[in-house]
């Protein structure tokens, strides 16, 4: 049997989802199941000053009413659970309805539970509440500075926390450095929109006491851990199922008020409860992401070599500290400042910004794509002032390969890395010179064509625990697989993460088939139900392969050790005279000897004839927790064509390299960039979460949040280099975010390419045809 | 009060009784247990809800269930099954056209429409045809290679290929209400 591991095999997950067959949480049904509706606040910051119930718990088919009065002794507020350290972080109590103030449109006001999702509909609309609306204030920076309102009594100026990333001495730097470019960014506002919405069914059964909670999660023990805390329930009374779960991009992260409410009302009712949000809902309430307002600035030689780089940011939290919100802008940002680069002197100041709008909190690179977007923008404008070309002052500037393990000027450790191999690549499947030439031809007739070159690595992979517990997380980053053989040699695998879209039901299993030597179709592996599943920390960040893969491939391990022993007691041999040949147990030159796995199952789970010193059974939990963070990278050459009369960018080419260590499914890993670049273009070119200045939302169905379509798109042309990673015995390092990381800056650079005849540097995010149209008319205007 | 309605659905004729202001998606996924038919949006922009009526693929969550009284509806549960997938859900398999495969019910139900009607799509047909269909995973690239595949296979059918839909034939009654895709 030929080795999985790098083998583009046909998704283990798909058939259910292709025919339909597969269940979503709101695809989950109870007998007796009730609906529930959460009336949410239409004024961004306003004083509850009275709220009438009374109408909506006589409507048919409502079996209770909860304010947030009526609760907020009954529960614990929606915890952070990152709280970085040094950084002075206040987080005022998020209610899980709200009964004194409303901070964001969409804070839950009341919830209503009856027979039937109609009914409960039906009965909000007869809730009365009297608001008087507060001063609301939407940007980050803004609300920092004199005359804002502020939203929480404690918090002055609105500033949850200051943060600070240092290292050698920029400010000297800055003194000394002959050339240096600054540059105010804005990190727009978006929203993750997975396809599938949130949505929470939630039974309590009296008499056990055991609460049972279907939701969309990414991380089932970290919502049982949350949720136990917000109902006051012992841990091991909250069972917590996330079925198929239809993408989360982050915001299935969080634990989110709407899950806790529907426990609380299933365990006053004692049937079942669901919740389902739609879109225009999930828009509201479902976290956002990014959202900066930065100062940023870089300097170094006349000849380009980079020597430093500083930052402040202003980084909106929205009402709330969301569950990872303050380690966003924080941790997963501020540390990555020096990109694939040697930059000695690198300081960094990081507002945590209160805002009268929906929680921020993770989504698709959270923090890394934000901090590659600023380093590669100045890399961009230094390269220019310094008459270099994109490719050419990267690579002067990168972290060399014999360099590695690299410690950076921030405190982190590279694990492994070849730059320039990735570039090269790049630059092998993009002629950098034939484009400049036919720029330069299109230039002659007002053909605006432009090129954007971006390098990147990110911090993917975690962690080790020791680290997670150091810089404020509040959990562990290890993850865990439990590997069970049963007698007919079928394997289950039960994972602590929770992949929704990823494939690792794939991935997992050709770990597993290739140990034992066994057909992939016989390993299944199990996700998402906290009663089965070993303590794990979930999928995100691109850590489930590098991190749970690592325990799945040790616990196979474990177990085939252990059937080694048996093995060698079936075959009255000696084990150390045991090899694994032509994928069994077989003694050491003596060819024809052999037992299959699947013999040996059967002997260890029978009992029937163990060695004197082995238990029966064969099963094996490892939990992994890596020494180290894995350090993906690439390159990444996006093309444009701007039109200067409407300001619409034409996506002409996309080539990207990457560099996640090994694949073990290059079709999945393909995807994942596919689906990566997307999303990344789709913030460089149309997406955004749109506030008016008193906190209404004005982008919040899909009929205006731009949501990238087919026909905008281009074909994306991937490539790889192989790196392996030193921390973890597969050598992976992640792939789920490598595509949006340094999408949109290569798109915006590439569009600033293309302009530069006009003398414009930088356009901020997305680049509608509007803005650039309007970025091309103030060029031209400013020359005249 | 509720009204009977009566339509057939992957073959087989059922009566329910519904609200006038009931959707289409509602009653197929709360009464029928079609649940393979997925709800991503409240404006009619995402497809995860697209089936095909008379043939024609729709967003059913732009049809009030009683009027789809009296027509044929197709479910993504009608056209295959996991041991004998239609060549588009095949197609979907091998050139891993979905991820997380929420979106995917309503791409594949649209895409058997269009391939009803556009048997040999260029790619910038294809992307066009995906313009009611939003999928944040992929990219689209393999939703299209996918696309493609199938194309394919059906014009060349080989084994155990099925014809692109169950037999439904537009009828002159059966007009589809709501946005086509």
């Amino acid at each position: 049997m030929a080795t999985l591991f790098g083998s583009g095999i046909k998704r283990r997950e798909d058939p259910r989802l292709i025919t339909g067959s597969a269940t979503y949480t709101d695809d989950v049904k109870l007998p007796g199941l009730t609906y529930a509706i959460v009336l949410r606040s239409p004024y961004a910051h306003a004083k509850l000053a009275r709220i009438d119930v009374s109408a909506a718990r006589k409507a048919p088919g409502v079996l209770a009413v909860y304010t947030g009065g009526d609760i907020k002794d009954r529960v614990v507020p929606v915890p952070c659970a990152w709280n970085p350290p040094n950084c002075d972080l206040k987080t005022p109590p998020h209610p899980l309805l709200a009964y004194d103030i409303v901070r964001y449109v969409g804070d839950g006001v009341a919830l209503v539970v009856a027979e039937s999702r109609a009914q409960a509909r039906d009965a909000i609309d007869l809730i009365e509440v009297d608001y008087d609306p507060l001063p609301a204030g939407v940007d980050p920076e803004k609300m920092t500075q004199g005359g804002a309102p502020q939203l929480h009594a404690d918090v002055p100026k609105n500033i949850a926390f200051k943060w600070i990333v240092a290292g050698g001495d920029a400010d000297k730097a800055f003194a000394e450095a002959p050339v240096k470019v600054k540059q105010r960014i804005v990190q727009q506002r978006l929203a993750p929109t997975a396809m599938e919405p949130r949505a929470a069914v939630a039974s309590y059964n009296k008499g056990t006491g055991q609460l049972t909670l279907w939701c969309t999660s990414q991380n089932p023990h970290i919502h049982r851990f949350l949720c136990s805390v917000m109902l006051k329930l012992p841990e091991h009374r909250v069972r917590v199922i996330a079925p198929e779960v239809g993408g989360g991009f982050g915001s299935k992260i969080p634990v989110y008020a709407d899950e806790a409410l529907v426990g609380l009302a299933s365990m006053d009712l004692g049937r079942p409860v669901k919740w389902a949000e739609d879109r225009s809902e999930n828009y509201k309430v479902t976290i956002h992401g990014r959202d900066h307002v930065e100062y940023v600035e870089m300097c170094g030689t006349r000849d380009g070599q980079i020597t430093g780089l500083r930052t402040t940011v202003y980084a909106g939290l929205g009402g709330y500290a969301s569950t990872a919100g303050p380690g966003i802008p924080t941790i997963l940002h501020g540390l990555i400042y020096s990109g694939p680069y040697v930059i000695p002197n690198i300081h960094g100041t990081v507002y945590g910004v209160y805002t009268s709008t929906t929680p921020v909190d993770a989504y698709r690179g959270a923090g890394r794509p934000e901090a590659t977007y600023l380093i590669e923008r100045l890399m961009d404008l230094f390269a220019r002032d310094v008459g270099l070309d994109p490719a050419t002052i990267r690579r002067k500037n990168f972290i060399p390969k014999d360099k590695f393990p690299y410690p950076t000027a921030t405190g982190l450790t590279y694990d492994s890395g070849d730059y320039e191999g990735a570039l090269d690549k790049a630059l092998a499947m993009f002629d950098l010179k034939q484009f400049r030439q036919d720029q330069a031809e299109g230039r002659k007739r007002g053909r605006y064509l432009g090129v954007g070159l971006v390098s990147f690595v990110e911090i993917c992979g975690s962690g080790p625990s020791q680290v997670a517990g150091a810089i404020g997380f509040g959990g562990g980053q290890y993850d865990s697989a439990i590997v069970r053989v049963y007698p007919t040699g079928v394997v289950r695998v039960y994972i602590g993460g929770k992949p929704h879209g990823q494939g690792e039901e794939t991935t997992f299993a050709q770990i597993v088939a290739d140990e034992f030597g066994i057909p992939v179709e016989n390993v299944e592996i199990v996700a998402g139900d906290t009663e089965s599943t070993p303590q794990g920390w979930g999928t995100y960040g691109s850590r489930t392969t590098a991190v749970c893969g690592s325990a799945v491939k040790i616990a196979a391990q474990r177990v085939k050790a252990k059937a080694k022993k048996i093995a060698a007691h079936l075959m009255e041999a000696n084990e150390a005279d045991l090899e694994w040949r032509d994928n069994q147990f077989a003694v050491r030159g003596s060819p024809g000897s052999g037992k299959a796995f699947a013999e040996v199952a059967l002997m260890a789970n029978v009992g029937w004839n163990m060695p004197a010193d082995v238990e029966p059974g064969l099963e094996a939990v490892a939990f992994f927790d890596p020494t180290n963070f894995v350090y993906p990278f690439g390159t990444h050459i996006c093309t444009v064509d701007v039109n200067p009369n409407t300001g619409e960018v034409k996506i002409l080419r996309y080539v990207c390299v990457d560099d996640c260590g090994p694949h073990i499914n290059p079709m999945i890993v393909e995807g994942q960039i596919h689906g990566g670049v997307i999303q990344g273009l789709g913030e460089a070119l149309q997406e955004i979460m749109v506030y008016d200045d008193d906190g209404q939302l004005i982008s919040g169905t899909m009929m205006d949040y731009a949501v990238p379509k087919a026909s905008q798109m281009p074909h994306v042309e991937s490539s790889y280099t192989v790196t392996p990673s030193p921390v973890n015995p597969l050598g992976v390092k992640g792939i789920g975010e490598a595509g949006t990381i340094p999408s949109a800056a290569a798109l915006v650079s590439a569009v600033c390419d293309a302009l530069e005849p006009l003398g414009i540097r930088h356009i901020d995010k997305p680049l509608t045809p509007a803005r650039v149209w309007a970025a091309i008319q103030q060029a031209k205007g400013g020359s005249q | 009060m509720k009204h009977p309605v009566t339509f057939t659905i992957n073959g087989a004729a059922h009566t329910v009784e519904v609200e006038p202001r009931a959707l289409l998606v509602h009653v197929l996924r709360d009464e029928l247990n079609l649940t393979g038919t997925h709800i991503g949006c409240d404006t009619s922009q995402c497809g995860a809800c697209t089936v095909l009526i008379e043939g024609q693929a729709v967003k059913s969550c732009t049809v009030l269930a009683v009027q789809a009284d009296g027509v044929a509806i197709t479910t993504i549960e009608g056209i295959g099954s996991p041991d004998q997938l239609h060549p588009l859900q095949a197609a979907f398999w091998e050139k891993h056209g979905l991820q997380c495969g929420f979106c995917t019910p309503g791409i594949i139900m649209m895409a058997v429409d269009l391939l009803r009607t556009n048997p040999n799509p260029s790619e910038a047909e294809i992307r066009h045809a995906l313009e009611g269909n939003l999928c944040r995973c992929t990219g689209y690239q393999n939703v299209v290679e996918a696309i493609q595949t199938a194309a394919t296979a059906l014009r060349e059918p080989r084994g155990q290929a099925r014809p692109v839909e169950p037999a439904t034939a537009p009828s002159p009654t059966g007009q589809p209400a709501g946005a086509g895709v």
